[in-house]
């Protein structure tokens, strides 16, 4: 479930992968994790939600799909009640996704050149 | 002193059939995607396998300004000849994985090989990059 969280899982599904019955599998899990299936399902979505909001710059429907979730309106509910705030209200309460990504040098010092030269030396770039 | 590697990287030659191929045949998930457009709209790609703290990113080879074009041509060249480096991944079953990224049209340089350390299978991204997938004994 950590790994396949994409994946439309139900209980059903979850209960044949570990060849038991659904509500054994149900009582079974509950007693180990602390959590329904379904909501330690939601729980991990809701989390690499949180992450995708604060890493990229898709839209809340794309990372409400990306994570599995299927109804924008109710992960927005359920985003809500985990961390007190709307997908983006959290996105906003965090530096921009851009302060992450880690530009290589040579892209930076590429693009902090001047465009034209005198001389014809930056007619052949070399990578940082 | 280094802590922790957080990133590896790739080159791609094309930033969204590469996400695909990860995402949906290999199964690994988004991790970053940042556009700039003030940096010629460089974007930051990356994925990681889920839970895992890892992330590869997945690099346009850059034109200009950052390689002129012949270089860029020639990295391409060279990754489509299977020079480019590596990356090493472990299953706990690698025949069943073997099948099921087969199945999804993961193309396999190599099938499983009993190999002293485990059984070993080698497997290509659609850039070029080649991969290793292994069950350790």
């Amino acid at each position: 479930m950590d790994a396949r969280y994409r994946e439309p899982l139900d209980v059903p599904t979850l209960a044949r992968a570990a060849h038991l019955s659904p509500a054994h599998f149900s009582r079974e899990f509950r007693r180990a994790f602390g959590d329904s299936p379904h909501q330690y399902l939601l729980t991990r979505r809701l989390e690499r939600a949180a992450a995708l909001l604060r890493n990229t710059d898709r839209t809340v429907v794309d990372i409400c799909l990306l994570v599995g979730l299927r109804s924008v309106g109710s992960f927005t509910t359920s985003f809500g009640r985990t961390f007190g705030l709307s997908p983006t209200a959290y996105r906003a309460a965090h530096a921009p996704a851009v302060a992450h990504a880690r530009v290589p040098t040579c892209v930076l010092q590429a693009y902090a050149r001047p465009q034209s030269s005198t001389f014809g030396e930056d007619t052949r770039a070399v990578p940082g | 002193m280094l802590k922790q590697l957080t990133h590896t990287q790739v080159w791609v030659h094309d930033q969204d059939e590469a996400l695909a191929f990860y995402t949906e045949k290999l199964g690994m998930e988004l991790r970053e995607d940042v556009t700039l457009p003030e940096l010629g709209s460089f974007r930051w790609l990356s994925v990681g396998v889920p839970g895992q703290d890892v992330a590869i990113t997945l690099m346009a080879i850059p034109g200009p300004p950052v390689f002129d074009e012949e270089t860029r041509t020639q990295i391409q060249a060279l990754m489509a000849r299977g020079a480019s480096g590596g990356l090493f991944f472990a299953t706990d079953d690698i025949h069943g994985s073997y099948e099921e990224l087969k199945s999804r049209g993961v193309e396999f340089t190599q099938e499983p090989t009993e190999q002293p350390y485990g059984v070993d299978a080698g497997f290509r991204d659609p850039s070029g990059n080649q991969f290793r997938l292994a069950q350790m004994q």
